[in-house]
């Protein structure tokens, strides 16, 4: 089991948000996390990265055998979990390259590994531009400054490629992606899979999962998980929309 | 073994007063506070010509009739003038016998930094071999230089070697009277460097006061002077990254430069002076008038600062474009922490036509401390078709700080123009989380956010100075936010 999470409270500012998770993820699976909006979605995302203003009220999320919720934001990155940023953020002045190199080098030092060499570092990103399809001159620009909505997700897939996670969540990565973009995204990902990782595909429309065929598909509904099946379930979904949801709820 | 070494070591130490104007001073001070009298001490102690004792006592002169300013927007404890001594002969530093004595907190900022273990001994003033290396560093240096006809000695030894170019060019810029300070520094000054490129001349090396190894003794009221003659170009660095402690509270330093047609000077400089404890308790300050002319058409200055160190720092790096078609530079990235106090900023006085400005200012305020940006651009009349750019950025790290921009802008002609631009923005705790995820320590990411936003500035400096830099910024904000 690389994931384990079980009847995960959380709330913002005493709201609850969250009202009883549960969600296990093994090595080589994709699952997607549809829904309404509103619904918690970013805020399960969230959570398992460790962001502090969301308060963990109940609950336990066990990774690798460890509990996750004791462990820092940067100890959790450190381990392989990477989160996929719904609206990644601006550092000015700040290269991709100079970026990706740091939280590399960070990453290899907990894990008791030499940095990279500046020649090792630079053919590594060449390797993995290629595999994400993104243009050169995109890792000398500041960290998604003045990037087009595309192009900050496709830094996102980028940076993926580079840390190579155990456990990739991707929160909305396809919202306000044209179908050229969404295709990129979806490749990167795909390429990305492998037995030993796990991704947790978070979206909300069923578009992204013609590209990303997921193992498990789950809705998300008022702070639960209300059903759980394999990936007809968003074709399902699809044709009788999150109404057939929320009537079956009441 | 180590007792060996040791004794060869004293005797290069003893030696090295051979290499300095300091070989025919005997160790004295002169007697606290401040007369004609100690002028005098001073001046004869230094054995300097007739004219340097004038000028010291003009200053003096005119010192006593000045007040100390009070316009900059700082908090300064009243400084008692005649409780200081204003003349120590240039003493060694004492020395210690291994790192093991230093003070562990000074050791580990050193290895933050970089800096390797033969430099941090010779920084703590432990005595090492590199005594002896950068004796003959220097010696190969000065040989390299004067091939150039380039002149690179302290301000002392140019008294008593070059005194005419002294004579023509000290004042020029910066005036006895100009100010308080400026007055003090005049009266009293200790030594410095001197600096001077013939005609003609490109100086092959950027030069540093590090290859001037008294200048460590010389902090208090230092006085420099570069002059660039026609067609020169130098690239000056001064300052040190490395924490820099000092029994003196009171810094009154003046810098001149004399660029004259098409020459170009490019100054840069680190300032990391004790900023006092966590809870504002001791600290320097730093209170420095520097300023350059474009004396000729086409001639350029540039100044660059990254100031972290001092309690309270006063200072206006300032360009006067004479000549037509000059060029005027300043860059600066200036962090507060803690109760550190900044009022720093630039003057650009366009006087000839054509000439051109650009401002560009970082200040980074944390803790809770004060950083104030205070810029003028004049642009006379006959300043016709001149140009200003200013840029001046506030970055505020926690919400007990403060970070003030008083721009002051004056354009006498109508083909000018003077654009200036202002922001003001906090670290955000979305970058901060965002850097986390990716496995980025807060700390490391705080650096890194901050280097990403003085970077127009940092590149600026010479190659090597740039990577300390960034490293010491870092430094300076290490527990400033969570």
């Amino acid at each position: 089991m690389l994931l384990s999470i079980n009847d995960l409270h959380a709330s913002i500012a005493d709201k609850e948000i969250l009202k009883g998770v549960h969600l296990e993820v093994n090595k080589g699976e994709v699952h997607a996390i549809m829904g309404p909006n509103g619904t918690g979605k970013s805020t399960l995302a969230s959570v398992i990265a460790g962001r502090e203003v969301f308060e963990v009220t109940h609950g336990e999320i066990t990774y690798q055998g460890k509990n996750l919720l004791k462990m820092a934001v940067e100890e959790r990155a450190r381990e392989g979990i990477f989160l996929g940023f719904q609206y990644p953020v601006e550092i000015p002045g700040v290269s991709i390259t100079n970026f990706m190199r740091t939280a590399v080098n960070e990453i290899r030092k907990y894990k008791g590994l030499d940095p990279l060499s500046g020649i090792d570092f630079m053919r590594l990103m060449e390797e993995k531009k290629k595999l994400v399809e993104i243009t050169s001159n995109l890792t000398n620009r500041s960290v998604n400054e003045g990037f087009s909505g595309g192009e900050k997700k496709k830094n996102e897939i980028f940076q993926m490629a580079m840390l190579e996670p155990t456990l990739a969540i991707l929160d909305e990565t396809d919202s306000g992606l044209d179908i050229d973009a969404l295709r990129i995204v979806a490749n990167g990902v795909n390429k990305l899979r492998r037995p030993d990782n796990a991704f947790v595909v978070i979206t909300h429309y069923q578009r992204l999962l013609d590209y990303i065929v997921p193992d498990f598909v789950h809705v998300l509904f008022e702070g639960r998980i209300v059903k759980s099946g394999g990936k007809e379930l968003a074709l399902e979904l699809e044709e009788k929309g999150y109404d057939w949801i929320k009537k079956a709820q009441e | 073994m180590e007792s060996d070494s040791n004794n060869i070591l004293h005797e290069v130490t003893k030696q090295e007063y051979k290499y300095g104007f300091v070989t025919d001073i005997d160790t004295e001070f002169a007697p606290r506070g401040l007369t004609e009298d100690t002028i005098r001490f001073i001046s004869a102690k230094k054995n300097e010509p007739e004219f340097m004792l004038e000028f010291r006592l003009k200053a003096f002169r005119h010192w006593l009739t000045m007040k100390q300013p009070d316009w900059a927007h700082l908090t300064i404890e009243p400084i008692d003038f005649q409780d200081i001594i204003y003349y120590a002969a240039p003493k060694k530093k004492k020395e210690l016998s291994g790192l093991d004595q230093v003070d562990p907190e000074l050791l580990a900022t050193f290895n933050k930094l970089g800096i390797s273990l033969e430099e941090q001994k010779k920084l703590a003033g432990v005595a090492v071999d590199a005594v002896i290396d950068s004796v003959s560093v220097k010696t190969t240096f000065s040989e390299t230089l004067s091939k150039y006809g380039i002149i690179f000695c302290s301000f002392s030894e140019a008294v008593q070697k070059h005194p005419d170019l002294v004579k023509q060019y000290m004042g020029s810029v910066v005036p006895y009277s100009d100010n308080f300070f400026a007055a003090l520094n005049s009266a009293v000054f200790s030594d410095g460097s001197f600096c001077f490129i013939p005609k003609g001349v490109r100086c092959p090396v950027d030069l540093s006061t590090y290859f001037r190894i008294n200048a460590a003794n010389t902090g208090q009221f230092e006085r420099t002077l570069i002059v660039a003659e026609e067609g020169a170009y130098v690239s000056y660095m001064e300052g040190c990254t490395a924490p820099q402690r000092d029994e003196n509270q009171l810094h009154a330093a003046i810098v001149e430069i004399v660029a004259l047609k098409d020459a170009e000077v490019k100054y840069s400089t680190v300032q990391n002076w004790y900023p006092g404890d966590k809870e504002g308790k001791g600290g320097i300050y730093n209170f420095v008038t520097k300023r350059g002319i474009c004396k000729g058409s086409n001639a350029k200055i540039s100044w660059t600062q990254v100031e972290t160190g001092s309690a309270i720092t006063w200072k206006y790096p300032s360009c006067i474009l004479l000549g037509d078609n000059s060029i005027g530079e300043f860059y600066s990235v200036a962090v507060t922490n803690n109760h550190q106090q900044a009022d720093t900023g630039t003057k650009m006085q366009h006087l000839g036509k054509n000439t051109r400005s650009t401002i560009i200012s970082k200040g980074i305020s944390a803790g809770k401390s004060n950083n104030s940006y205070r810029g003028l651009v004049r642009i006379a009349k006959n300043a016709v078709n001149s140009r200003n750019y200013s840029q001046c950025d506030s970055l505020l790290l926690g919400s007990a700080c403060g970070a003030h921009t008083f721009p002051y802008i004056q354009v006498e002609n109508k083909s000018s123009i003077v654009e200036h631009e202002a922001t003001t923005s906090k670290i955000s705790e979305d970058q901060l989380f965002y850097c986390q995820q990716r496995g980025i320590d807060m700390e490391s990411a705080i650096g890194l956010i901050v280097n990403g936003y003085a970077k127009e500035v940092l590149r600026q400096l010479p190659m090597e100075f740039a990577v300390e830099a960034q490293k010491l910024l870092s430094i300076s904000l290490e527990g400033s936010v969570g």
